[in-house]
């Protein structure tokens, strides 16, 4: 089953932010954005501005009707800058003008004046100075100190990893359109529409039931429009409201890459004690999360890095402690693992340190502390393990010794070029990690004429929900897919949605839906009962026939949905759905936070040209866990995708700033994402065989975030070939490893 | 007024001929599927098909739209997704495939991939799914991981083997006579009053100053016909300065020169910029790491200058960089044409590019070489510890005697920087470990790269050391 968009996609018709059609009046707005990432703001001056050709209205905080605050878990972001700045690129006043070309040309007039003050970019030296964000949190499990104390081999040591630009093609943006009674009507290509409408809210004074927010799809989000859309559409709601018409503002790349926040960069501490059959005995890690200057989404992802610092493996003493540390970086937000890949690459350090200073692979170690059925998380959730048979079926099916093997020989005999070899198992937790969250409402409209409408609080990035919650309605219905259409998420049908992350949308929003067709499917066979004289057990319906006691009649959707009608039976369905049996102590810090996990195992190979410090990916293969998958062309699409993202995190992917706080790679000419030919030479996936049942919609296990992570394997194997070359040469855990990393690791001493 | 055909549509425009392609389709025409990613040719989101008459037919390149100025559509034929789309809402088979093999996600990108696969679909010489892939080479998608991409372009080159079909509507048999009728050749202006600022494939000028030459009638040379075609002339080979990228790779005069032409200019950033980026516009933006001008410095390739008054004078294209940013030349002056002397059997050229990113990517050091070198047989050959290859372990048991030799870096100074102290050094020499460690001694002393985005002094002057030893591995095997 292919995604639904493909049709308008491939002809150019579908439609983003930036081709809706406009309204005739439509004004364009743009940002003043601060140069500098730290200042007291002491004047700006707007004049010259305000003059300027064309321009329509300038705004600065003042002028905000409601309150100048858009931050969603901590009130500590303000819209516009108001006194001081915490960022460069922090929005300081918004132009109006009759066009873009001539709203930038304004934006060029406006003068601040500003006593700069000493940045920090640094999140040890922001926690060294009791700047976080929200108090530390800690896991903690059995007793680590103890434990310490029994191991026969201790390792500790420091790991980085950087941060990563999301780098949807579709920049953000939104449209405004004033509607009566000074109501709001917003696109945005956002993923959390209600947040969206509550940030809008909050700057414009206006109650949620004044302002509708519409999302037809995003250009891509990866996390990166799940809290940072709020801005943008702010934005045009305050212009729009205090001008009276409708305004628009799409971002520039290079506005986009400078004034939103990116992937979290962390330093970590870890320490990991095994015994001598290389059981991991004991675990303490602390993490100096990067949150930039306002909470954003930082204290869950931070959360989300806890939950997930022993991956896959059971470690029955763990202290994990995380800060969220405040600096003058752009704020930090959601991205495609929400903080579990940087939890996971600091255990995965810890092992590869631990294996390296013991002279095993760390495969082996790896393997021999896989989690089991029955054993607990950190968090005190007892696994439903696939991480075993995750490995055992990959191994069956790729022999990753052998794979070690063909290196290590490859290697003996090349002067210049060396392979490597890394294993990634991997276990994701699937929920909202705050429990209130994992609800979700779908409507669905069966309309006279048999055709099906959906609604949900789902949005449409690409990662194919729109198609697999079309799958749930047709196979409901028993009709054929091309009957159903997903409208527009839109907060006037869908009301208070979580936003689309978490991977968790299908599961929430389809299983919504799967109620409410189940819903209108009952009555609909109570009809066809009658018209068929039967019972409305005995009632199927498949290819939009009805069918008694699995025999065909001839009576068809089309009549059966008109019958009904003419019965005044009701043919539309909002229904709820709450995920089952989860909860989350944060007093304890313990609890069932997750409906499930997702498990897998990847084995990556890499070769290293280690004259130019340039490697290529030769392979990816893994042994996947999606459940039962209801839509494999789209989930290999989640799994291929998220796997070249993992990769370019952890490798050519180098988000750069200055001392000062300035963004150096604020462009795609000098940020740098995979293209086709930095790909991995092959991806095999295997599915993962297994018949438990699981909470997933349809059985189908979640699958946008997970894979992400088997690209942490890269920098591992980038690393063996390096240190096949030169292996007396001490190389730090440092990620990305871009070539500039890799040649300095292979001749610096 | 600039006339061209967009999709089917005869056009005929007043408004400033510095405005966008890409502007004017999507904003003046309403043309939205044509998309904005970066608005500097790195993402290939805006990807369109240009269509040039030579003789009596019309050849199709990959361009993005959003460094392409009106003056440059000037007679052409602008093809958008709706000039390609079949008008009963079905498919072309590029299209079929790429919903096939799942080749679209979130689909902002798809379009870009759509248009470079159909220009990639457009002639009628043979296919390899290698052609096809390298023809998406400048367009990015952050959804797929491109797997799915790559065996879209896999199924459409088994497609074209079994019916040739061009993926092209109708309306396309009619084009070269609509062109030859309607469309004259566009005339240089010349002179004092002729306009700046110069513009060649705007690859660099609109990256760098958008918002100036958007509303500027800046003067086209990108289409001049003057200024274009790659002569063989005996001893020196002569190219017009507004050769492209493309028209290099192209060309058989080139291509029997240097053996590994597309191996190398595959480094040079990608299929729809190499279709755009002319040779003097690489010159002339000085940048310090300028792909194509550390390629000819190694070379030592002369440059023709035309000044507004009709006069000409040589130069060494070296002699052209005083410092950063700082040319030998007058704003009106035109490069008209790059020499260089023809190399024979007995020259030996190489050129390294190592950047963040393999492909697609400015260098972070950039370094070309040629030497012209005498064998004699060896007097106490020895073979090499490890083996890379069949070939090597073959070679000739020989010594190689450097009679010539040029040498170029980019990167590692304020210009594009010919190593004049090192090219001098290795003439007299032999081919061996001591005179690569010594000229690498030398080059250190001639380099003075600074710390940047795209990498540390130190990471430069380690790579650039690397990256000399790289040319005479690749070129001797040692």
């Amino acid at each position: 089953m292919r995604n639904l968009d493909s049709h308008s996609h491939v002809r150019g018709e579908s439609i983003y932010l930036d081709d809706i059609p406009l309204i005739h009046g439509t004004l364009y707005a743009c940002v003043f954005d601060s140069p500098v990432a730290h200042a007291k703001l002491n004047t700006i001056d707007v004049r010259d501005a305000e003059e300027s050709e064309g321009v329509v209205r300038v705004i600065t905080a003042k002028n905000i009707i409601g309150e100048n605050q858009i931050g969603g878990i901590v009130p500590d972001e303000p819209l516009l800058a108001d006194g001081e700045i915490h960022f460069q690129g922090m929005p300081i006043a918004i132009i109006v003008a009759e066009s873009e070309t001539l709203a930038r040309k304004a934006a060029k007039k406006i003068k601040i004046d500003i006593e700069t003050l000493e940045p920090v970019t640094d999140p040890r030296i922001a926690a060294a100075n009791g700047d976080l964000i929200v108090p530390p949190k800690q896991f903690i499990l059995g007793n680590s100190p103890a434990a310490f104390k029994t191991c026969a081999h201790i390792f500790e040591g420091r790991t980085e990893t950087n941060g990563q630009e999301h780098l949807y093609i579709e920049t953000q943006g939104a449209y405004a359109i004033p509607a009566e009674n000074g109501g709001l009507k917003i696109y945005s290509s956002t993923q959390g529409p209600t947040a969206v409408q509550r940030a809008v809210c909050r700057v414009t004074g206006l109650a949620m039931n004044e302002v509708e927010v519409d999302v037809q799809r995003l250009g891509g989000g990866f996390g990166g429009k799940e809290d940072q859309a709020n801005a943008w559409a702010c934005i045009t709601a305050v212009a729009s409201q205090l001008t009276g018409r409708p305004v628009k503002y799409a971002l520039h790349r290079m506005e986009d890459m400078r004034m939103t926040g990116k992937r979290h960069p962390y330093s970590s501490d870890f320490r990991i004690g095994l015994d001598r059959d290389l059981k991991i005995v004991a675990y303490d890690v602390t993490f100096y999360q990067n949150a930039g200057a306002s909470a954003d989404l930082s204290p869950p992802v931070l959360e989300r890095t806890l939950f997930h610092c022993t991956n896959s493996y059971f470690v029955p003493n763990v202290t994990a402690t995380a800060y969220s540390c405040r600096t003058n970086l752009p704020p930090n937000t959601a991205f495609r693992g929400f903080g579990g890949p940087q939890g996971m690459f600091v255990i995965e350090t810890a092992i590869a340190h631990a294996a390296e200073k013991l002279g095993v692979p760390a495969s082996e170690i790896q393997r021999k502390n896989l989690i089991d059925d029955g054993q607990r998380f950190p968090y005190g959730q007892k696994a439903e393990s696939e991480a075993i048979t995750s490995w055992n079926q990959g191994n069956k099916k790729y022999d990753f010794s052998g794979l070690q093997k063909e290196a290590e020989l490859f290697n003996t005999s090349s002067r210049y070029f060396k392979k490597g070899v890394a294993m990634m198992p991997v276990c994701f937790g699937i929920s909202f990690t705050k429990t209130p969250m994992n609800q979700a409402r779908s409507l669905v409209h069966v309309y006279s004429d048999g055709s099906v409408a959906v609604s949900t609080g789902a949005v449409e990035m690409g990662q194919g929900v729109n198609t697999k919650i079309a799958q749930v309605a047709a196979k409901v219905f028993g009709l054929p897919i091309e009957k159903v259409r997903l409208q527009t998420t839109n907060t006037l049908r869908i009301a208070n949605t979580s936003p689309t992350a978490a991977s968790a949308a299908a599961d929430l929003n389809g299983k919504a839906t799967q109620l409410a067709c189940e819903a209108v499917l009952t009555r609909l066979k109570e009809v066809a009962a009658e018209l068929v004289e039967a019972e409305a057990g005995a009632i199927t319906l498949v290819d939009s026939v009805v069918f008694r006691d699995g025999e065909k009649t001839d009576l068809g959707w089309q009549r059966l949905v008109m019958e009904s009608h003419l019965r005044r039976v009701n043919l539309s369905e909002h229904a709820h759905y709450a995920t089952p049996g989860i909860n989350f102590d944060w007093s304890t810090a313990k609890g069932h936070p997750f409906a499930y996990h997702v498990y897998g195992t990847a084995v990556v190979g890499v070769t290293v040209d280690c004259l130019r410090g340039r490697y290529e990916i030769d392979y990816v293969k893994c042994c996947h866990d999606f459940g039962s998958s209801m839509n494999t062309a789209v989930d290999n699409g989640q799994i291929e995708g998220g796997i070249v993202q993992g990769i370019g995190w952890m490798t050519i992917e180098e988000v750069v700033y200055d001392p000062d706080g300035k963004l150096r790679s604020s462009a795609l000419s000098t940020y740098k994402v995979p293209d086709i030919y930095s790909v991995p030479k092959t991806i095999e996936i295997l599915p993962l065989e297994t018949d438990r049942e699981n909470l997933a919609v349809f059985n189908s296990k979640a699958v946008g975030e997970p894979p992400l992570m088997y690209g942490i394997a890269a920098y591992f194997a980038i690393r063996n070939a390096v240190r096949a070359f030169s292996p007396e040469n001490p190389l730090a855990f440092k990620a990305p490893f871009t070539p500039e990393t890799v040649l300095m690791s292979l001749y610096q001493s | 007024m600039i006339e061209f055909i967009l999709n089917d549509q005869d056009i005929s425009t007043d408004l400033p001929s510095g405005t966008t392609v890409l502007d004017y389709v999507r904003y003046h025409k309403d043309l939205k599927g044509t998309k904005i990613g970066c608005r500097e040719g790195d993402c290939g989101a805006c990807t369109i098909l240009v269509g040039e008459l030579i003789r009596e037919e019309v050849r199709y390149r990959t361009m993005t739209s959003c460094l392409m100025p009106l003056a440059n559509a000037a007679g052409k034929h602008i093809v958008t997704i709706e000039g390609i789309n079949p008008k009963d809402g079905s498919l072309t088979p590029v299209q079929q495939a790429m919903i096939d093999e799942s080749g679209t996600q979130c689909g902002f990108c798809t379009v870009g991939f759509v248009m470079s696969l159909t220009g990639f679909c457009i002639d009628e010489t043979a296919k390899t799914p290698a052609m096809g892939i390298s023809s998406v080479d400048g367009n990015i998608c952050r959804c797929t991981g491109y797997k799915s991409i790559e065996r879209a372009a896999e199924l459409v080159c088994r497609q074209l083997a079994d019916s040739n079909s061009r993926s092209v509507p109708n309306y396309f048999a009619a084009i070269p006579q609509r062109l030859a009728k309607h469309y004259g050749l566009p005339r240089r202006e010349t002179g004092p009053e002729a306009a700046v600022p110069l513009l060649g494939g705007g690859t660099d000028v609109y990256v760098q100053r958008p918002d100036q030459l958007g509303q500027a009638e800046p003067r086209p040379l990108f289409y001049d016909d003057e200024l274009r075609g790659i002569r063989d002339l005996g001893d020196i080979i002569e190219i017009g300065a507004s050769a492209t990228v493309t028209d290099l790779l192209e060309s058989t005069v080139m291509q029997s020169i240097f053996p590994d032409l597309c191996k190398h200019l595959k480094l040079v950033s990608s299929t729809p910029i190499r279709n755009m980026a002319t040779l003097a516009g690489n010159f002339v933006n000085a940048s310090p790491i300028g792909d194509m001008t550390v390629w000819f410095l190694a070379l030592d390739s002369d440059i023709a200058l035309e000044s507004d008054d009709g006069s000409e004078r040589t130069l060494p294209l070296r002699n052209l960089y005083r410092g950063y940013k700082d040319l030998d030349k007058q704003p009106k002056e035109i490069i008209t044409k790059i020499r260089f002397p023809r190399l024979g059997s007995d020259f030996y050229f190489n050129f390294e590019k190592v950047c963040k990113r393999t492909y697609l990517d400015i260098a972070t050091v950039n370094t070309a070489i040629s030497l012209r070198v005498e064998t004699t047989p060896a007097k106490d050959w020895k073979p090499p510890a490890l083996m890379e290859s069949k070939e090597m372990a073959a070679l000739p048991k020989v010594d190689h005697l450097i009679t010539n030799a040029h040498v170029s870096a980019g990167g590692v100074a304020p210009v594009p920087l010919y190593l004049k102290e090192t090219s001098s050094f290795l003439i007299g020499r032999n081919v061996d470990a001591g005179t690569i460690e010594k000229a690498n001694e030398i080059i250190q002393a001639e380099i003075s790269p600074i710390s940047d985005v795209r990498g540390s002094a130190e990471y430069k002057r380690l790579l650039l050391r690397q990256l000399f030893r790289a040319h005479f591995y690749e070129l001797f095997g040692i």
